[in-house]
């Protein structure tokens, strides 16, 4: 049997996660592979498509949902069990690590499911880190932009060019051995609050 | 922080009952038997026991069927996991959709919260959708193997209900009943507090009856310790039991629930109003029609042996596993099961704590109409009452013919 006939289910309400893995899985030759991004219907969908293999983060609050509908599926003989192999704790450490959770119809055998679930680790970790990088950009910019506004600042109060200011703002970080984006937001923080109030009439 | 404090990691839903949990870490109770107690607020009763299959979690705040499903071999995962104390006896309610709980008018005529009538009214509700080709009422509980499931389907069979036949049940995780609730996506469901006193504080649900009016003093949530980790550190978990015993004392304290009701409100713990948490700790609910009711015994935390682990009622767990078709009916199973609960541990960490601890492991349940003193290892013990509504009567060495009694 090729890896093309396991179908998998990845249900996920994050779009961009949801998406990588689905490519992942594509690329390595799965071809039917199904996406879900809300929960509304899931049975149905599962039903319908009668996956082999469901991954599913393992986060989602709707995971014993999920694990209530395979109980009753017990009854018309779709037995799905989490994992493939419960013996094999070095893999299920890896998937609950990188916030995996895969779920497996009975039976199948290791080695075809095994990749699913490598492929998914893989990714998942690979969003986490896009996830932390972006936050960590998006934080630098932050604090450039801080540290544009208290330049603007002390050029206007203390007269100096924004070179001088630069070097001012740098040096006191360097003195309270903290981070320049803190000095400058500190400086923000204090000017704001410094500024005369409007009058009320 | 103490460096010298052993670290122990303890998985909690956002539920009322973890509060002796969170008073063991947050009021120094744990750090005083030298444990540094860490709580972390899970989504999903599937991700506490994934979590604790793989270790990160050494103890949990877990459904008392937990255990006995792990040892019926019903997790994913292998995993061996004891229940060396209850936290806590009662905690939950029934709620319906106002309109649903307004039509039927439950709660009218001074009958509150009384688990008979309200039975009856819906299951008139019931004949009336069956009837007239009417689409059945949902009902969400929150875990398969839960005592909200088990209880809820109790009290719809004791009504004259199919819970199989007559209704859906779903699974929805606690906080999100309330939003299932006002969406109308489902009409009625069992929860633990203080998700129904959420729904009847913004208007959309009504409490209908109580976990106490179905079974008074019935198990609802056990501290789940990992086997592996009892056995590698037995004088670790006496502590840890000696602990949350105190904890379990603070918590029963009147004097003391406004102050746990601000500590449980945190946003890191349930992160609801205390307003909204106080009623489960005061048993004070309104009914329909906005009438105080106090309910007796709505959830206790320590006294009338509260956080003893009886084996009985891991006995009677899994008799209702085997009546939903959750498990099958094996006699030879039975001494296994009744021995996820341990009451030998929980004897054996509190001997030097001047409070009497029972001296039978197993009890007939549902058998004191009202408080009794019992026999005890000191002092004197009373327990009760103990009733299921229907007047029935579970008794653990007659398992066999209450399960076969319960076939329908």
């Amino acid at each position: 049997m090729s890896v093309a006939q396991l179908s998998v289910l990845v249900i996920d309400e994050n779009h961009i996660r949801a998406s990588i893995i689905e490519a992942g899985l594509r690329e390595a030759g799965y071809q039917a592979v199904s996406v879900i991004n809300e929960l509304d219907g899931v049975a149905q969908h599962i039903e319908r498509s009668q996956p082999d293999v469901i991954v599913i983060d393992i986060e989602n609050p709707n995971r014993d949902m999920l694990e209530g509908l395979f109980a009753l599926t017990r009854s018309v003989q779709r037995p799905i069990a989490m994992f493939v192999d419960k013996s094999d704790q070095p893999s299920i450490e890896a998937a609950v690590d990188a916030g995996v959770s895969a779920y497996v119809v009975d039976g199948l055998r290791k080695e075809r499911v095994k990749p699913i679930l490598d492929m998914a680790i893989s990714r998942f970790r690979a969003f986490s880190r896009m996830a932390r990088e972006l936050a960590d950009v998006r934080s630098e910019l932050e604090g450039r932009k801080m540290v544009d506004q208290a330049k603007a600042i002390l050029i206007k109060a203390r007269g100096i060019s924004e070179e001088e200011a630069y070097r001012l703002l740098r040096k006191t970080a360097m003195n309270q051995n903290r981070k320049l984006s803190e000095i400058a937001q500190s400086l923000v923080t204090a000017s704001n609050l410094l500024e005369p109030q409007e009058q009320k009439p | 922080m103490r460096n010298d404090l052993f670290p122990v990691h303890a998985g909690f839903l956002p539920l009322i009952d973890s509060a002796i949990l969170v008073v063991g870490s947050e009021k120094g109770f744990a750090e005083d038997e030298g444990i540094d107690l860490t709580l972390v607020r899970e989504n999903s009763w599937a991700n506490i026991r994934d979590r604790m299959a793989i270790g990160h979690f050494e103890v949990a705040h877990m459904l008392a069927p937990m255990p006995i499903a792990a040892k019926l071999g019903l997790t994913p995962m292998p995993l061996e996991i004891i229940a060396p104390m209850a936290l806590g006896l009662g905690g939950n309610a029934v709620t319906l959709s106002r309109g649903l709980a307004e039509s039927l008018n439950i709660g009218s005529d001074g009958t509150a919260f009384a688990a008979a009538p309200s039975g009856k009214a819906l299951f008139g509700e019931v004949q009336r959708r069956r009837i007239g080709g009417l689409k059945k009422l949902v009902l969400g509980v929150v875990h398969p193997h839960s005592g909200h499931n088990y209880d809820l389907r109790y009290w719809l069979a004791a009504s004259g209900i199919d819970p199989e036949r007559d209704v859906d049940i779903v699974i929805i995780p606690p906080p999100y009943m309330p939003d299932a609730l006002k969406a109308g996506r489902i009409d009625g469901f069992c929860v633990g507090e203080p998700w129904n006193s959420v729904a009847a504080r913004d208007g959309s649900g009504v409490i209908v009856t109580t976990k106490s009016e179905i079974w008074r003093s019935s198990p609802e949530k056990v501290l789940g310790v990992s086997l592996e980790f009892a056995e590698r550190n037995p004088e670790v978990l006496k502590a840890l039991l000696r602990a949350l015993t105190r904890a379990a004392m603070w918590c029963e304290k009147s004097d003391n629930h406004e102050e746990l009701a601000h500590l449980l409100s945190r946003i890191h713990y349930i992160g609801i109003e205390p307003e909204t948490l106080l009623p489960s700790l005061s048993g004070a609910f309104e009914t329909a029609d906005g009438t105080l009711h106090h309910v007796e015994d709505f959830f206790i935390p320590f006294s009338r042996a509260a956080n003893f682990p009886w084996r009985s009622h891991a006995l009677w767990f899994y008799s209702q596993m085997v009546r939903w078709g959750h498990a099958d009916w094996d006699a030879s199973q039975t001494e296994a099961i009744s021995q996820t609960y341990r009451p030998d541990l929980y004897r054996s960490a509190l001997a030097t704590f001047d409070i009497p601890l029972p001296a039978a492991s197993s009890k007939v349940e549902g058998g004191l109409p009202r408080t009794v003193p019992v026999g005890a290892s000191k002092g004197s013990l009373l327990l009760g009452p103990d009733g299921f509504f229907d007047g029935k009567i579970f008794d653990p060495d007659m398992i066999e013919a209450y399960v076969l009694s319960q076939k329908t």
